[in-house]
């Protein structure tokens, strides 16, 4: 890895004053992402600093802006995070999203905050040898195009890049509303998770809105009563240890045998955590049966492009919503 | 006394490797070594058009940086046809991307990583030809043939007459993709010069081909060079060649004038050190009303690199398998801008099992017969390629068990007619096969004045439980409880063995050391038997027996004396013996001779008897269960069951293991593995453990093994037929047939991800 600067932040400012002061310093929380792609040479600090000190691993309720959230510290624990009784019982989606991430030790060690800002597994992302990648060296071409694109998006994607967006959590968090709390040297600002992460479009080296120094402190999810009626369905060629092919989350409120109003996000298929407003569109007020769920992913994948390896997600994302669908409507004592 | 060959032995290595003690070739200490880092070219083809290392070496630390145009001359390595014999770090021609254009020698790991990225490579790019199918009207044979020098092509009967009297026919195209060995230990060097004489601690299934590797390529005699590796990390064929980053480590620790270490990084093994390659095989099988076959074709094409010629023999299995008047082998090549392919686990059998036996569940069905009935009806009593009988073959024992335990007998052959709730349940089947090789091996065996035995010879422990078995295998020999013997191997100062490749240590290595520790119990016995003061003084050889360490007369136990006691009466430390065998014996041939063989040399008790018209397989019955999603598309094996026969079982437990370890790689090819290669740039996108996807627990149910109980006089002394490599045979086929059983969808090409079952 190329020679870096290391320090540990005793607090807030000091640590958004080190990395602010320096163009190529970064912060660094669990490691198990940074770590990677420093010693892959994709990413070449001059400085990390280290922010596990700071304290930001509660995972409580709050009152924010005149609602009750729930309040994950940025530097909870993946692990932390899904075990939360708080969080199983409210938001199962959250805590199912999680224990499909990774494996045990990495969830021991990253953190919620990382885990949003983690980047793609494209392979030509992750390798440097390989001559394109706009998101690595922009201009350079993508190379994934005309090449391996199995595991890459179908929605979301521009002429310039079709890396897909690799969390689990963030699929779940964008369906919940989520607020991410960003915290520097100019205030506070909260930015609705699914305002975050940015398309790629002609700028795929740009993927969230936070600034050099700027600081995520926690993520703040509404406490949505139908939350606890929610499911995260993660579809992937092993069956553990492995980023998703295509997974949906879902969250039903539901009346009677109708849905009142319902949540759908995707992962594993688009450029970024990908929130369905037409599949939640389509299934508002609406008898929960399977005809109706099939319309709703029709709409979700309307836009989808597919590459010359990745077809096959269009149609899989559509089942696997589906599939989600039936499994919570099913739960909640539904008729499918 | 209990005999140890054949109890479940915990390994003896066993506590040293959990609680750290056991040392791998990069964990060897060395006083003042400094570490090595390889470059590797960025580019498939063309050629390095210049080398900038001046940053390089400004880096702190940095001691030397070695390319092309700075490097000592060095002899072309031997040509193999399973090792990149390119020259190394002496053109500037590229044939593959990994292959290695520098070494960056500095004093601490990290520094030496990170100059290592200084180093800029300009290059004169051209297209690589990394397009297989594409290319597959350029086919070619190869030139020198399969390995061993064996014809790629064979042909016996008249197979298009066969072809056009069939009744039922199936003629379908098979693909298995790259795949890559992933041990877990990296492959690693590290090298010493001591004036002309070199030591190599090398991470290797071979220390005896890496010395003459070395000393061919430094061009002094191989007495110069010594090889030691104590421990090997998995290997599974990747280590069995000499690779060019032994070579460089050796040249880096000339140059600096120290010790040079240095460790391959997970993505470079992906690219420089051997793969299996990819296969595309046709095969077209023919049969009459009744299901018997009467004609095979297997074609197959693999690619293999720019200037080495490996073939993966995929049709070998074939040629033996079934019983069948018409068959035709031909094996093809076309070359791709990648390192050479080298052996991986049942090289041929492993790609080739899964195209031969998903052909016949096929065959089974257009027939209307059971797959198990089908291969029963097909049942080869005898090698019809080799035209020989079988030492012993136990197949139908394999199948019977196999089908009772598994339950086969409940399975609906209908497809989709089984079902778990909203999952398809699928029963699928294939047959395994694997030769029982035999290499030359020796091995001497000694024994201290305290009545410890030592045991040396120069083989390998790929954690498969060599040290355990050759220390049970001399326990017996001697009559001496297995704790009481010591192995010593992975040294080229000790008796020379065979490569660890082909299954072949157990019957081979074993052999060796059966017969040195034969031949010093004989000399015990001797001693004792023409020693006045003995008490069995007089007596001949066939009137002793050796029992617990001690010598007596078979009319009364009470008279003899245990080898201490001997040795303490003689003032001997030591006294030792060797064995050098040079051709396979059968258990009749050596019982024949063992009075003879007192010279030292077990040479004396070969038979030369009609073991050499046999034919040597070990045969197998592999069993799948499997889950599939119909909405999703996953694959889940929820029951694997194997039925071996495999001549002795030398030890169940390690033996198990290996069949387990085999199944699971098994499972994998057939659902997960594939190393995915870039058209354009002729580079592998995968390479790495998150993206190459090898089976995690929650995809291995439990795998349940059994072996039949099978004697075979003739393979070699100790019945053994090697089971290294036999587990993966036939699993893959397995698998995929109960995919087809319970979907309806024949996925010839692996690995059978959900995309090709939605």
């Amino acid at each position: 890895m190329n020679p870096f600067k290391f320090s540990k932040a005793a607090n807030e400012r000091a640590a958004m004053r080190m990395v602010q002061g320096d163009a190529s310093a970064d912060f660094i929380a669990g490691g198990t992402n940074k770590i990677d792609l420093i010693r892959q040479y994709v990413e070449t600090n001059s400085q990390l600093v280290d922010i596990n000190m700071l304290p930001l691993r509660d995972i409580k309720t709050v009152k924010v802006t005149g609602g009750n959230f729930l309040r994950i510290g940025a530097l909870a624990r993946m692990s932390d995070v899904a075990e939360a009784p708080l969080v199983k019982q409210n938001f199962p989606v959250i805590s199912e999203a999680l224990l499909l991430s990774a494996s045990p030790q990495l969830r021991n060690m990253a953190s919620i905050g990382g885990n949003l800002m983690q980047r793609t597994r494209c392979p030509y992302f992750r390798q440097t040898a390989f001559p394109q990648c706009n998101k690595r060296q922009p201009g350079s071409g993508c190379a994934s195009i005309k090449g391996e694109n199995r595991t890459n998006a179908v929605l979301g994607t521009s002429d310039h890049c079709i890396a897909t967006h690799a969390s689990d959590l963030a699929v779940a968090l964008v369906a919940l509303d989520a607020v991410v709390e960003l915290h520097s040297s100019r205030g506070v600002r909260r930015v609705p998770l699914v305002d975050f992460h940015l398309l790629p479009s002609a700028t795929p080296h740009l993927e969230t809105v936070l600034q050099h120094g700027e600081l995520i402190t926690a993520v703040d999810v509404p406490m949505l009563p139908f939350a606890s009626n929610s499911h995260y369905l993660k579809v992937r060629d092993r069956a553990s240890y492995e980023f998703a092919i295509c997974s949906a989350a879902v969250a039903l409120d539901m009346n009677g045998e109708n849905v009142r109003t319902a949540r759908v996000a995707f992962g594993g298929i688009a450029t970024k955590p990908w929130r369905s407003r037409e599949a939640e569109a389509a299934l508002q007020g609406k008898p929960a049966n399977e005809s109706m769920f099939r319309e709703a992913a029709r709409v979700a994948l309307q836009g989808a492009t597919p590459q010359s390896q990745n077809a096959f997600k269009i149609e899989l994302a559509q089942r696997t919503l589906v599939r989600a669908l039936t499994d919570v409507a099913a739960k909640n004592g539904g008729r499918i | 006394m209990n005999k140890a060959i054949g109890q479940p032995l915990n390994r003896v290595d066993g506590r040293l490797k959990v609680s750290g003690g056991a040392r791998y070739a990069y964990e060897m200490p060395v006083n003042g070594v400094v570490y090595g880092v390889l470059v590797q070219s960025a580019i498939a083809k063309g050629r390095v058009t210049n080398i900038d290392s001046s940053s390089a070496l400004r880096a702190p630390g940095v001691l030397a940086v070695i390319t092309h145009q700075n490097a000592p001359r060095l002899a072309r390595p031997m040509r193999l046809p399973s090792g990149d014999s390119y020259p190394i770090l002496q053109n500037p021609e590229i044939h593959f991307s990994g292959q290695n254009i520098a070494v960056v020698v500095a004093d601490t790991l990290e520094r030496a990583e990170h100059a290592a990225k200084l180093v800029r490579a300009t290059y004169d790019a051209q297209k690589p030809i990394a397009d297989m199918d594409a290319i597959l009207g350029e086919a070619f044979d190869p030139p020198t043939g399969l390995t061993g020098g064996r014809p790629s092509k064979s042909m016996r009967g008249d197979v298009e007459g066969g072809w056009q009297n069939a009744v039922v026919r199936v003629e379908q195209t098979y693909v298995t993709p790259i795949y890559h060995h992933n041990a877990m230990e990296p492959h690693a060097t590290i090298a010493q010069w001591d004036g002309d004489n070199l030591l190599c601690y090398n991470a290797t299934q071979n220390v005896n081909g890496n010395r003459q590797a070395l000393s061919s390529a430094f061009g002094i005699s191989v007495d110069n060079v010594r090889v030691v590796n104590h421990f090997v990390g998995g290997g599974f064929g990747s280590k069995g060649m000499s690779w060019p980053h032994t070579v460089i480590t050796a040249l880096a620790a000339k140059v600096v004038g120290r010790p040079v270490k240095l460790a391959l990084t997970r993505e470079q093994m992906y690219f420089s050190n051997g793969h299996r390659p990819r296969t595309v095989q046709k095969v077209s099988l023919g049969a009459d009303s009744q299901g018997k076959l009467v004609a095979i074709r297997h074609n197959t094409i693999s690619h293999t690199s720019i200037l080495d010629d490996f073939v993966e023999p995929t049709g070998l299995l074939t040629q033996m398998l079934y019983s069948c008047p018409n068959v035709e082998i031909v094996q093809r090549l076309v070359r791709l801008n990648v390192g050479t392919p080298t052996f991986t686990r049942a090289p041929g059998e492993a790609s080739g099992s899964f195209a031969l036996e998903t052909a016949m569940d096929e065959l089974a069905y257009a027939a209307k017969l059971d797959p198990l009935e089908l291969r029963l009806r097909n049942y080869a009593e005898r090698d019809e390629h080799e035209k020989k009988e079988f030492s012993s073959k136990s197949l139908r024992q394999c199948y019977e068990m196999g089908a009772e335990q598994f339950g086969w007998a409940k399975r609906n052959p209908q497809n989709s007619s089984m079902r778990d709730g909203r999952l398809l349940v699928g029963y699928g089947m294939a047959t395994a096969t694997y030769p029982a090789n035999f290499r030359g091996s020796s091995a001497r065996a000694a024994i201290t004045s305290d009545g410890r035995v030592l045991i040396k010879t120069a083989s390998h422990d790929l954690g498969t439980g060599t040290y355990t078995i050759l220390a049970q295998i001399a326990a017996d020999a001697l009559a001496v409880s297995p704790e009481r013997v010591r192995v010593e191997i992975g040294d080229t100062r000790l008796p020379e063995a065979p490569g660890a490749g082909g299954s072949t240590s157990a019957a081979s290595v074993g052999s060796g050391v059966q017969a040195a520790a034969q031949v010093l119990r004989q000399k015990l016995v001797q001693m004792t038997l023409s020693d006045s003061e003995s008490p069995l003084y007089g007596l001949k050889p066939p009137q002793v027996d050796v029992e617990d360490a001690r010598v007596f007369a078979k009319d009364d136990r009470a008279r003899g004396e245990t080898y201490v006691q001997l040795m303490a009466r003689h003032q001997e430390r030591l006294i030792e013996a060797q064995a050098d065998i040079t051709e396979r014996r059968s258990q009749k041939g050596q019982q024949g001779n063992s009075q003879g063989a007192q010279s030292g040399n077990a040479q004396a008790g070969n038979a030369k008897g009609d073991e050499g018209e046999k034919s040597f397989h070990g045969f197998g019955a592999q069993f799948m269960e499997v889950r599939v999603d119909p909405d999703l598309g996953t694959v889940r094996v929820v029951r694997a069951l194997g039925v071996f026969a495999n001549g002795t079982i030398l030890n169940l437990k390690t033996a198990r293991s290996q069949i387990i370890g085999g199944m699971t790689m098994g499972i994998g090819m057939a659902l997960l593995e594939a190393t995915h290669l870039d058209a354009n740039f002729g580079r592998y996108t995968n390479a790495n453990l998150a993206e190459y996807l090898v089976p995690v627990n929650a995809d291995i149910p439990d795998i349940e093994v059994h072996f039949v109980d099978e004697k075979d006089e003739f393979v070699n002394p100790l019945g053994v037929k090697g089971v290294g490599e036999i587990g993966i045979v036939g699993a893959a086929a397995a698998v995929a047939n109960a995919v087809f059983h319970a979907t309806g969808k024949r996925v010839r090409e692996l690995p059978i991800t959900l995309d090709k079952l939605l």
